[in-house]
């Protein structure tokens, strides 16, 4: 469904990808991990349409893509709520640009605040929530206006520990209500093993997918904790292999400059 | 759906009970400034032919008021103040947000714009006396001009720290320029505008009272000056208490108007 061939993108002189493949099949929940600066971000920008790459193509449906639309939503790392909507009317804004009549607006973003637990919240302000309602707020938003692509960047990195898994958890379970193809990124290499059907893993600057691997934990309603699985540890052990290299020498480079 | 959109307000307990304790307390300054005025001229620690006690200052305000003087020359002040006020708040809010919009010409203008930023109002006076005589149409302007630039300045910065994320998120969903205006730009400029809006307040009111007292036949600077003139001393200050007064209402108004349309603001930053 999303094709990206050879994908480079270079601001000025500095390469920040250079020749990204990855295939990504309909309804499948692909993560990207890769040490910081390696173009993660950059890469969703290119999904997004906000940019455009400087060589390389990227396809969805097989049509390159062109410009932003609505068939992708992101999800941002800094939530990007609008401070003087209440939660409701953060997700109503998406509606908004769809199109969708004003009394079904409503009706959707309750709906979709409830799906990410929300309840009884419709009426705070961001600055009157937790950063993990918050993000909440941003995912409600994105899938409220149904689109085929959810993107997101670093969703849970400025969460505690214990709101990041439970983020992580409600995340498959709408994955898995909803069919979305997801496209995650993380620089956490237990988040992309636990939420990734697929794990590409992204070389350090310029940016290329250096492998991808498959994961396949079983049947998750069977293993009580997954974390500690020997499964887990495996595809773990194998990410932090692949990512180890990645990480020092994105150091070596660091001092370099 | 032509309408800005800004928060809506929001009713707060606490700023509803404000407790009498509160109200005592924090007027206990100006109480004791009262005092001190009323006292230290009777009492011989200050010539009382130049600073009268505060009570005969009341009577004279009294006198003032009675006899019509007073209303009038406020109403002319008001009126050049409002004007002058108005006029820059209808021309500058918009053209603060074009400028901010549009980069290159916020790039090409500012340091234009800190010039006459940095140019005291008053020291223009005589170019404005000048230019468009001792009437109501150099009055007004000098306060149009004065008021322009902090809701300028403020405009154009306000438009130009919108939150980048913000205006990605808009992108991402293919809004169009004028809904992102609408939608993005235009609400989360507002408090920055206000603080802007709010100082031009202040700067109407300090300016007009000063060009009154070059050359004016009417107002509150020209009533003090006169009365100086005359050396009619509690008059002269009961004009400047009248014109305190009025900066302080004035203020407080745009406060309050202000704190309704940014109510969203308000915890966030406490
Ligand atoms: N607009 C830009 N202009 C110039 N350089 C940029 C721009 N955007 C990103 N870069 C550079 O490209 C590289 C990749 O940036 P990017 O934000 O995609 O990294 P990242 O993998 O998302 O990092 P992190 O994990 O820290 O979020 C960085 O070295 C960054 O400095
Ligand atoms: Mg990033």
């Amino acid at each position: 469904m999303i094709g990206l061939r050879a994908v480079t993108k270079d601001f000025g002189d500095f390469t920040a990808l250079a020749g990204v493949d990855l295939d990504v099949a309909a309804g499948e929940f692909v993560v990207i991990v890769g040490p910081s600066g390696c173009g993660k971000s950059t890469l969703l920008d290119l999904l997004a349409g906000l940019t455009a790459p400087t060589s390389g193509q990227l396809l969805l449906h097989g049509k390159p893509i062109n410009g932003p639309g609505l068939d992708r939503g992101i999800v941002f790392q800094q939530y990007a709520l609008l401070p003087w909507r209440t939660a409701l009317g953060n997700v109503e804004f998406g509606l908004e640009a769809t199109g969708v009549p004003r009394r079904e607006r409503t009706e959707r973003a309750r709906e979709f605040l409830d799906l990410v637990g929300l309840t009884g919240f419709e009426q705070r302000h961001p600055h009157e929530l937790s950063g993990g309602m918050r993000q909440r707020v941003a995912i409600a938003r994105s899938l409220a206006y149904d689109p085929e692509v959810l993107l997101m960047d670093e969703p849970f990195a400025a969460l505690d520990a214990q709101t990041r898994e439970s983020l992580q958890d409600e995340l498959l379970r709408i994955w898995e209500r909803t069919g979305k193809t997801i496209v995650f990124i993380t620089h956490g290499i237990d988040e992309a093993v636990y939420l990734g059907q697929k794990v590409a893993v992204l070389t350090s600057r310029p940016g290329r997918v250096k492998r991808t691997v498959q994961i396949d934990l079983g049947n998750r309603a069977e293993v009580r904790d997954l974390r500690s699985s020997e499964k887990f540890a495996h595809y773990r052990h194998e990410i932090w292999e692949l990512l180890h290299d990645e990480v020092a020498r994105a150091q070596r480079l660091e001092v370099a400059r | 759906m032509s309408t800005i959109e800004i928060a809506l307000p929001q009713v707060r307990k606490a700023t509803v009970g404000i407790s009498l304790r509160k109200i005592v307390y924090r007027s206990a300054a100006i109480v004791g400034l009262l005092a001190v005025w009323e006292l230290a001229p009777r009492l011989g620690l200050v010539d009382s032919t130049f600073l009268p006690p505060f009570s005969d200052v009341m009577v004279a305000w009294w006198q003032l008021l009675a006899d019509g003087q007073l209303l009038d020359n406020t109403l002319a002040s008001l009126g050049r103040s409002l004007t002058g006020f108005g006029l820059a708040v209808v021309t500058a809010v918009p053209l603060g947000l074009l400028i901010g919009w549009y980069k290159p010409v916020a790039e090409l203008l500012g340091p234009l714009l800190e010039v006459f930023r940095n140019t005291a109002a008053l020291a223009l006076l005589p170019v404005f006396v000048l230019l468009l005589g001792i009437g109501e149409t150099s009055k007004i302007s000098i306060v149009l001009y004065a008021c322009v630039w902090p809701i300028l300045l403020n405009t154009i910065s306000a438009v130009r720290t919108v939150d980048p994320t913000l205006l990605k998120l808009a992108r991402s969903l293919d809004l169009p320029p004028i809904r992102l205006f609408q939608k993005v730009i235009l609400p989360a400029a507002a408090p920055t505008v206000f603080t802007g809006i709010r100082l031009a307040g202040a700067v109407s009111i300090l300016v007009l009272v000063a060009a009154e007292m070059v050359g004016a036949k009417a107002g509150l600077g020209y009533l003090v000056n006169a009365a100086q003139f005359n050396f009619a001393i509690p008059q002269m200050y009961a004009g400047i208490v009248t014109i305190s007064v009025i900066g302080v209402v004035f203020n407080q108004l745009l406060v309050a108007l202000e704190r309704r349309f940014t109510s969203w603001r308000r915890d966030q930053l406490s």
